[in-house]
């Protein structure tokens, strides 16, 4: 077989994963590969790439598209930063999970603690009110406190995942869970560099250019060209012979291993890819805070990171901030259903309505809906774009 | 062979010896210090052998990472105080304890992991759910108060031991029942039958089920006696310390490291993990108070770099 084919398999099994089925049938995996991997292959011209691409853009990309572009002016300040920005933030390092765990074959609980080495590393080295207990921050420009914070937790991240990748399937869980809960004690008692209890306040996001990223609607847009650049990023990575051949391995390391392919090195690189989308997630949330403490990296967002990503689905990139604007919404409005303090009993209680009767998330559902009650013969719609 | 005994003789002289030099220094510099936090290492290392042993024992044979566990630590123990405190009767609670929590820990297994076998990641994605909504509800009813229990005054006051004048009889009484508790594990494993169907099961649950054995049974027994296990460690703990909403996580992570130290599903590798852990978070705390967790994390990281499987574990799929 040649190279171009072997890829070609590994891109069509993407749908695949061993612990969940697709509510369509197991022939999904057997689909005939889709347009765009065909097209990818066949035509490595410019323009016929460029055209392959325009080809792929349907009416409710565009539709999607306008309607975030526009959402900041037609509602207030309120939704546009507390839901609109959050959401962008929480999906973005929620998507870091989706890219490992979905594509990747690893569960890392440990992406919101990648998140918080970020923040922290903003208010540490950036500009930060004084905090407890003898910790101060640098008062570095923010240009170079965020360059710091995003290497300091990518190289976090690839040490995380060094650490994990000995290890498979729940171990995965159960480490990072470990990595991620010390992470947390460590920041909490650790007054000289962490601030112990309180962290550091007065984390205020830059003005640049005449526009301050601390109000509503700029900080929207700055959240959401992060999110469409991670979002277009992870897509693109895995059409990327890194990205299938990650899915390689996922599927059967073993075999990857026979072919030539390092595993390891891939799982690791895998880890420091998502470091990256965490890690800039994490100076977004510092920033969306104005503060970072302990409780930014707790068990509690570790497991809501997990929770958003299983909600929206880890079939595919979108699924990430599905689940974080359906997260945010609940968050900011169960307080209208049920007492706000009971906000976790609700969103415990749908995630585990959803890993008990829905395992690919609130975008297996809607797949589910949509074949059994619209077009029921078109099932492979959603699951030939999700191989690209 | 010789390589091998070699090599095992430099690994115990590069981490024993520095190890004998801390606590000579230690001895002589406070000796008091040293003999009291070794042995509150060792007791609170009895207490995460009693939650772990119950998270290995259900891991070993189900491959079901219970996240869950620490609620069940904190469920037993919330439990335990109402009876407690309704009756005045300490022991009564710690039975009440390890009944509530092995109630619904049968009632979990009976009722929604038998129906995921083998989805190792979803059946660990629902008991992340089930911990959430468990913590929730303990919140909503208890609150957040801090609860302690009234144990007997003749295991509750203070004994002189080693050079402390006055060391609490308590934490000697959970290190009493952890070596009991792990004595009868050990008697339940190896010498009765129902420990036997586990250990085969551990081994090769298909060949378990193809010689005629109710499988289902015995992960429900085994599920029952794991989480009952927690609840009894919740009464044992939360008598020592306290308990309060968050002593769950705090568990959970101590069960996590100590079995991925000790070596997944092994028994034994629960006691030396929680050793190990027990030791280190102690020292820690005493010597090096504000990177206390740091020791901990970096037995983690030792064990995992040079036996991912743990110190005991074996080499399973």
């Amino acid at each position: 077989m040649s190279a171009a084919e072997w890829r070609r398999a590994m891109n069509t099994g993407a749908g695949r994963r061993a612990w969940s089925r697709i509510p369509g049938g197991p022939e999904a995996g057997g689909a005939p590969p889709s347009s765009a991997t065909v097209a990818m292959v066949a035509a490595p011209g410019i323009e016929a790439r460029i055209g392959a691409l325009l080809g792929h853009i349907r009416l409710r990309h565009v539709l999607v598209l306008a309607a975030v572009l526009v959402y900041p002016w037609v509602v207030n300040s309120f939704f546009a930063f507390q839901i609109g920005g959050q959401a962008m933030a929480l999906g973005l390092i929620a998507l870091s999970l989706t890219f490992l765990g979905g594509y990747g074959g690893m569960v890392s609980l440990a992406q919101m603690t990648v998140a918080g080495v970020a923040s922290y590393m903003v208010a540490i080295f950036g500009v930060a009110g004084a905090a407890q207990g003898g910790a101060s921050s640098l008062g570095w420009p923010w240009e170079i406190a965020v360059v710091i914070a995003v290497l300091v937790a990518t190289i976090f991240a690839t040490l995380v995942g060094w650490l994990s990748v000995r290890t498979e399937g729940i171990y995965t869980i159960m480490i990072t869970l470990a990595i991620g809960v010390s992470f947390y004690y460590l920041a909490q008692q650790n007054y000289s560099i962490f601030g112990g209890h309180e962290g550091f306040n007065q984390v205020y996001a830059p003005t640049v250019l005449g526009i301050n990223f601390r109000d509503p609607i700029p900080f929207y847009y700055l959240a959401l060209f992060w999110a469409l650049a991670g979002y277009f990023f992870v897509k693109y990575l895995l059409r990327s012979p890194f990205g299938i051949a990650l899915q390689g391995v996922r599927e059967n390391p073993r075999r990857m291993n026979a072919l030539g392919f390092h595993v390891t090195a891939h799982r690791v690189f895998a880890y420091s890819v998502g470091g990256v989308l965490a890690a800039i997630g994490g100076v977004l949330m510092v920033w969306y805070n104005n503060r970072v403490s302990p409780g930014s990296a707790s068990t509690e967002m570790m497991l809501n990171i997990l929770i958003i990503a299983v909600m929206g689905g880890m079939k595919h990139p979108i699924g990430a901030f599905i689940g974080a604007i359906v997260f945010v919404l609940v968050q900011n409005f169960a307080i209208d259903i049920i007492a706000r303090e009971r906000f976790n009993l609700v969103i415990g209680g749908v995630f585990l309505l959803i890993v008990l009767f829905s395992p690919d998330g609130l975008l297996g559902l809607w797949a589910y809906f949509r074949d059994r009650f619209l077009s029921g013969g078109i099932q492979s719609k959603f699951k030939s774009a999700e191989g690209g | 062979m010789t390589t091998t005994s070699a090599r095992r003789l430099f690994w115990w002289i590069v981490i024993g010896v520095p190890l004998a030099a801390f606590a000579v220094w230690a001895l002589d510099d406070n000796a008091k210090q040293f003999c009291s936090t070794l042995l509150n290492g060792i007791t609170l290392a009895a207490l995460y052998f009693l939650v772990a042993s119950g998270f290995t024992l259900i891991f070993g044979l189900m491959r079901n990472v219970n996240l869950a566990h620490g609620s069940l630590y904190l469920f037993g123990a919330y439990m335990g105080w109402i009876v407690g405190d309704a009756t005045d009767n300490w022991f009564l609670a710690v039975g009440v304890g390890f009944a509530s929590s092995a109630l619904v820990g049968l009632l979990l297994q009976v009722s929604i992991f038998r129906f995921m076998q083998g989805q190792e990641l979803r059946q660990t994605l629902v008991t992340i759910g089930i911990s959430i909504v468990l913590a929730d509800l303990m919140l909503w009813w208890f609150g957040g108060e801090i609860y302690s229990f009234d144990p007997p005054r003749a295991i509750y006051k203070s004994i002189p031991l080693l050079v402390i004048p006055k060391y609490p009889t308590y934490r000697v009484v959970v290190l009493g029942i952890a070596i009991v508790i792990g004595f009868l594990l050990w008697w339940f494993l190896n010498r009765t039958r129902v420990g036997m169907m586990i250990r085969a099961g551990v081994d090769d649950r298909g060949m378990l089920a193809a010689s005629g054995v109710n499988v289902q049974r015995v992960f429900a027994i085994t599920f029952a006696i794991g989480a009952g296990l927690a609840g009894f460690a919740g009464v044992i703990g939360g008598s020592a310390l306290s308990i309060s909403p968050g002593e769950d996580t705090r568990y959970l992570l101590a069960s996590l490291v100590v079995v991925i130290v000790g070596g997944m599903g092994s028994i034994p590798g629960a006691a030396i993990g929680a050793l190990l852990i027990g030791l280190a978070e102690q020292f820690g705390l005493s010597y090096a108070p504000t990177y206390g967790i740091v020791f901990t994390f970096l037995i983690m990281v030792l064990v995992l770099a040079f036996r991912p499987n743990g110190i005991l574990g074996r080499r399973t799929a």
